[in-house]
């Protein structure tokens, strides 16, 4: 996402008028007040009405500990798995030059216009049983489907794109003067790397990881697909899978775990905010 | 976000306020050892993650031969999810290029207290479960409603649920471009007497389209492959029903073929629209 | 960016650096595997306590959950640890099929399981005294709380403007036996094959949700879709024990539940305990507690809270169709829902 405004700019008419700029200002709060925060508070008050209790024992059944766990050990190794693909693949897309360059970013964009549910059919069709390589890893005893690796690459393939995303427009509007700088002066590849591109890419890089983060953790759809829903010893249910649960059941618990989830997003997107802000700033 | 959906990050429509460093970009080095290795080592990654899974679904869909695909394919329920799926998404992705733009003009030209936080509350759909926005969005516009509002296995409330979902992405990819903009043109025609209204529609909106197609482009992609947030509100009602469960209900009968044609489908019809918005963005690009 | 220490140090930082992630990495995706390889190691071992791991149709959940519990607090079940994954009968079947592990398997009709013979299941997991029925209930009519829509019977489901729910027979055995109902009742009160079609056919004008399973349809039913939904009558009384605002009937013409149970060929001991645990009347009266029929007779149900009469919560059904009467599952299966000969299948691609 792109990045916050520069503190102090001056308020700027651009020819609307005073009426108009009121206006607009007026619709957009409306529009953004009815459709997000109306129904967020509608949420917490569902969540939190039932009193405290009901809301402890609907986060600390060892259901719900061993989703948040499961949930935050899958995020962060799809989120590390893609912040390894999206800087790599970033610096290749910017600085070099190769056959199937334009291909190559095509494909990683792809997953954006992938459906989770298609995400997850996909990796079932290559890993699952009678999958193209299903058969190799099921013959070495490595589960994917219905285990915790195809959760992860699940939720890696629906989150690939963003730190891509994020980091190219900073690689291309950089410019390579100081890595042709560091070059010129004898310093390798690896080391330009690390000492000059890696800071320069560094803020866009955590807002682009910190995003990734939050997309993987509320990851439903496509590990809907591959997870085998199993609850208890070895569960595969992340907290999204428990939440359907608990509403295909009719068990309580949905909206105080939605409302964990809600703060856990919010938290994150104030993270990034911050992010930015200091960038802006610095 | 300034880059579009399909086209490379690299080759696309780089902002108005492109500072000079990319010029130097367009060539770029000849590949070395290290990151000819990396190179090989993305491939092979990308390759068992993107490229062989979405070959495997081509491939399952092409299963029972073509008159199976275009069985799949024109079952009345697969062409009503379809239908249903595609004019959702183009009605969404209609209303967010006018409340987007309008957003990213508020964020942009406007100032009060409390600005900032209507960033980030913009930015909480994107970031929020698909399952926790469909529960938000039941919870508004079920059956008890508290508003009054029962949207419940309607096709309302599916774009409600859509509307909700795609809200950042055109004002986040607007955002950026209008901040970047040249005020000297406009102030120009003002002084010169046209109106707010000229001033927009012929200086400020043409260098804004490849932004807007940008993030109509991502709200399309993302509204066309929805599920969590539109599953609840649907009522499991036959006539609100998306592709994306239609093809959850065939996987989950096994039904790997007819699954894999629906999936096809979806893909394809996306990218078909996407090349769409690629093509205006590019147009309007150049004549900006 | 301006340069910075010395390289050595620089350069140590940045491997300790690489170092950690890839450590990280590594040790979050060993954990995983290793819980996973722990929980494998400890199904096959017989040790003491042991791991259960349940797959199983979605309407048992709160009684399989309440099973387990109960039978930890057994001695046979004492430190035996549960998995447990619930879903539509007919995918969970498939997807055991397509290596789910399991060692408990729970399904709604008879296909559903018989399909894992002898690869998962081995053969003569019926030949015990209960023919390998774990539950049973029957089929009843729910409607909202007040009968609005003065639901009586079959027939009243196809008059102008009700709305009926019940599940997709493409993935739940639930549907299966719903239609199963719907067509015999017709045959049981003296019609004809051709009129037990024509209902069929009209019942299926009526149905505006198909949900996946069973679960899912009463859900969907309490959320607010359609005006009858055919399901379980232990669906329709757990249904009323969470709290919701829904009657039910039990037809004059019904249908014989019966869920079958099993445990796989690398099952534990545990789950051969947990299985006789089961169909014990221990187990029964568990079963009963949430609405199911006790499989033998000779136990007392006791008080069901969320039964129209607690008291007597499981009243005799007038004419009782089982499926042993239309000459048993492997018949019925390919004469009902054969994939294309199926008399089911065709009605419900006429009606499209």
């Amino acid at each position: 996402m792109a990045d916050t405004l520069a503190p102090g700019r001056p308020t700027p008419v651009a020819g609307r008028g005073r009426g108009g700029r009121i206006a607009l200002r007026t619709v957009g709060l409306a529009y953004v007040a009815i459709l997000v925060l109306v129904p967020l508070g509608i949420i917490t008050w569902r969540a939190l009405s039932p009193g405290l209790p009901a809301f402890w024992a609907a986060i600390s059944s060892q259901q719900a500990i061993t989703a948040f766990r499961l949930t935050a050990e899958v995020a962060f190794a799809s989120v590390l798995l893609g912040t390894a693909f999206g800087v790599a693949l970033g610096i290749l897309l910017t600085r070099y030059h190769f056959v199937g360059r334009r291909l190559l970013g095509v494909l990683a964009d792809l997953p954006m216009a992938v459906s989770p549910i298609v995400a997850g059919l996909a990796l079932v069709l290559v890993y699952g049983h009678n999958g193209w390589l299903g058969g190799p890893f099921e013959a070495a005893g490595v589960d994917i489907i219905y285990a915790v690796p195809g959760m992860i690459l699940a939720t890696t393939f629906v989150s690939l794109p963003l730190v891509l995303r994020e980091v190219v427009p900073v690689l291309q509007e950089v410019g390579t003067d100081q890595e042709q700088a560091a070059r010129v002066l004898g310093a390798g590849g690896w080391h330009t790397f690390w000492r000059i591109t890696v800071p320069t890419i560094k803020p866009a890089l955590t807002y682009g990881v910190v995003l990734a983060l939050a997309r993987c953790v509320g990851e439903f759809g496509a590990v809907a697909v591959v997870s085998g829903n199993v609850s208890g010893v070895g569960q595969t249910q992340t907290t999204t899978l428990v939440i359907a649960e608990r509403v295909q059941q009719m068990e309580p618990g949905a909206y105080q775990l939605a409302f964990v989830l809600i703060v856990t997003t919010v938290a994150a997107l104030l993270v990034a905010a911050h992010i930015r802000r200091k960038d802006e700033l610095s | 976000m300034t880059t579009t959906l399909v086209e490379t990050p690299v080759g696309a429509t780089a902002p108005a306020a492109a500072p000079t460093g990319a010029r130097a970009q367009r060539t770029g080095a000849p590949l070395g050892r290290a990151s000819g290795l990396t190179l090989g080592v993305v491939m092979l990654g990308l390759s068992l993650l993107v490229l062989l899974p979405l070959a495997a679904v081509g491939a399952e869909a092409a299963t029972n031969g073509w008159s199976g695909f275009w069985a799949s394919v024109t079952a009345p329920a697969a062409v009503d999810a379809l239908v249903l799926t595609v004019t959702s998404s183009l009605v969404v992705t209609a209303v967010n290029v006018v409340m987007g733009t309008l957003l990213a003009w508020v964020l942009v030209r406007d100032d009060f207290p409390g600005k900032r936080w209507l960033e980030l509350v913009i930015d909480v759909p994107f970031a929020l479960p698909t399952i926790v926005a469909g529960l938000v969005i039941l919870s508004v516009y079920g059956r008890n409603s508290p508003v009054g509002i029962d949207l419940f296995g309607t096709r309302w409330g599916i774009m409600v649920a859509l509307l909700f979902v795609t809200l950042p992405f055109i004002a986040r990819t607007v955002q950026p471009t209008l901040m970047a903009f040249d005020r000297d043109t406009e102030h120009a025609a003002a002084t010169l007497g046209a109106r707010p209204r000229t001033v927009f529609r012929r200086i400020v909106l043409p260098p804004l389209v490849p932004a807007i197609a940008a993030g109509a482009a991502l709200a399309f992609a993302r509204a066309m492959g929805e599920y969590g947030s539109v599953l609840l509100i649907s009522g499991g009602l036959d006539k609100t029903q998306v592709s994306s469960m239609y093809a959850f209900s065939l996987y989950e009968s096994y039904d790997f073929p007819g699954a894999a044609a629906t999936a096809t489908v979806l893909l394809v019809v996306s990218l078909v629209v996407l090349v769409g918005f690629e093509i205006v963005s590019h147009r309007a690009g150049r004549r900006g | 960016m301006t340069a910075k220490s010395t390289h050595p140090r620089a350069a140590a930082r940045r491997w300790a650096a690489v170092a950690c992630l890839t450590a990280t990495a590594l040790t979050v995706a060993g954990c995983s595997s290793q819980a996973d390889a722990d929980d494998a190691a400890a199904s096959g071992a017989p040790a003491a306590g042991g791991k259960v791991s349940i797959v199983a149709f979605s309407v048992p959940k709160p009684a399989y959950d309440d099973l387990e519990t109960a039978f930890q607090g057994t001695d046979e079940g004492k430190g035996v640890e549960f998995s447990a994954s619930y879903g539509p009968s007919g995918s969970q079947s498939k997807a055991v099929a397509a290596g789910q592990p399991a060692d408990y398997v729970g399904f709604s009709v008879g296909p559903d399981l018989t399909r894992l013979v002898p690869d998962q299941v081995a053969e003569g997991w019926d030949s015990d005294a209960h023919e390998g029925i774990v539950s049973s209930s029957v089929v009843v009519l729910v409607v909202r709380k007040g009968n609005p829509k003065n639901i009586t019977g079959w027939d009243d489901l196809v008059k102008d403007g009700v709305e009926i729910v019940t599940p997709d027979p493409a993935t739940s055995g639930s549907a299966k036996w719903n239609i199963l109902a719907a067509y015999q009742h017709v045959i049981a009160t003296g019609g004809t094959p051709e009129q037990a079609s024509d209902y069929l056919t009209q019942f299926f004008q009526h149905i505006v949700s198909k949900p996946d399973s069973g679960a899912d349809a009463t859900t969907t039913f309490t959320q607010g879709t359609g005006d009858v939904l055919v399901s379980y009558e232990n669906e329709a009384i757990a249904a009323r024990q969470k709290g919701a605002d829904v009657d039910y009937i039990v037809p004059d013409e019904s249908f014989l539940i019966e869920n079958p149970g099993a445990v796989t060929v690398e099952s534990s001991d545990a789950a051969k305990k947990f299985l006789e645990f089961v169909t014990s009347a221990d187990g029964q009266k568990i079963f009963a507690s949430h609405g199911f029929r006790p499989v033998a007779d000779v136990v007392e149900p006791g008080t069901v809270e969320g039964a129209t009469d607690p008291e007597k919560p499981f009243p005799a059904v007038k004419t009782l169709t089982t499926i042993e009467d239309l000459g048993g599952w492997e018949k019925v299966d390919k004469e009902y829902f054969d994939k294309t000969d199926g008399l089911v299948t065709k009605i419900e691609a006429s009606v499209g």
